[in-house]
């Protein structure tokens, strides 16, 4: 994990999500769990970040073999980068229904593949952007206010 | 209701953080489906399930849950039990099955989250 200070945000932490071991899949959202509270953010913002993070987390180690993950701090909000260079997503309207899964019958094995994952990421918070080109990657931007 | 009475009620044996047995839990989910435990579980919950992988306790370190119950006698791998005694995460085995042990600590007024919340 790597942090640094910037003049305009409070803080910044980026993290690589390892895409070959499910069973560590979630670290990094462990990792900036802690240092929220670290920050004195409050119980619900943490949580809300937390959750979005973490299901963002299991869809890159599911779906695109791992990718980079960045939040940064500001004054008024949490803003979350997830990067992937997987294999895109299709239809992202589809994506975004509860229940619509590509994930295999082994991931559902595990307790995730369900089709809640990139809908709990925009339920938990206030704005969330999909950007996915299909053979290059997808990133997602998500968003959570302070107040 | 305390975990110590969820202990009790599913005659359950802690496997971790038995210091923390004293801490209330104010509602409970039963699923081995970990996303749906992320969209709707909130507040001190407690997650009854028969899934075993490190998921499950990130799941639940990242609702805030205070107690985790394996069921069907489930017993969590030494990973797993490490990732939640730094998490502060009672960990629970029962013998009883999914729907008895829901059944029970919801006839002894452990509600789900959806009564609380909506």
């Amino acid at each position: 994990m790597v942090t640094v200070r910037y003049m305009d945000k409070l803080i910044k932490f980026e993290f690589d999500v390892d895409g070959t071991d499910f069973t560590s899949a979630g670290q990094a959202s462990v990792n900036v769990k802690k240092h929220l509270r670290q920050l004195g953010l409050s119980p619900e913002v943490i949580r809300r970040v937390s959750i979005a993070m973490y299901e963002g987390e299991i869809n890159m180690v599911i779906h695109a073999k791992g990718g980079k993950a960045e939040v940064n701090v500001y004054e008024d909000r949490v803003e979350i980068i997830l990067r992937d260079t997987g294999p895109g997503i299709k239809d992202i309207n589809l994506a975004m229904q509860e229940g619509y899964s590509t994930a295999t019958d082994n991931v559902r094995s595990l307790g995730f593949g369900a089709g809640m994952g990139l809908p709990n990421m925009k339920r938990y918070t206030d704005n969330m952007e999909i950007e996915s080109v299909l053979g290059e990657g997808t990133t997602i931007k998500m968003t959570v206010n302070l107040n | 209701m305390k975990i110590s009475d969820i202990k009790e009620l599913l005659e359950a044996e802690v496997l971790c953080c038995e210091e923390n047995i004293d801490c209330e839990a104010c509602s409970a989910c039963g699923s081995d489906m970990m996303s749906d435990v992320l969209a709707y579980v909130k507040d001190q919950a407690v997650l009854l399930t028969g899934l075993v992988n490190s998921q499950v306790i990130r799941t639940a370190q990242m609702m805030d849950m205070v107690c985790i119950v394996f069921v069907r006698s489930k017993m969590p791998t030494e990973e797993m039990i490490e990732l939640s005694k730094n998490a502060g995460i009672v960990l629970m085995t029962t013998k009883k099955r999914m729907y008895e042990a829901c059944g029970k600590l919801y006839k002894s007024g452990l509600v789900g989250n959806g009564e609380i919340h909506g």
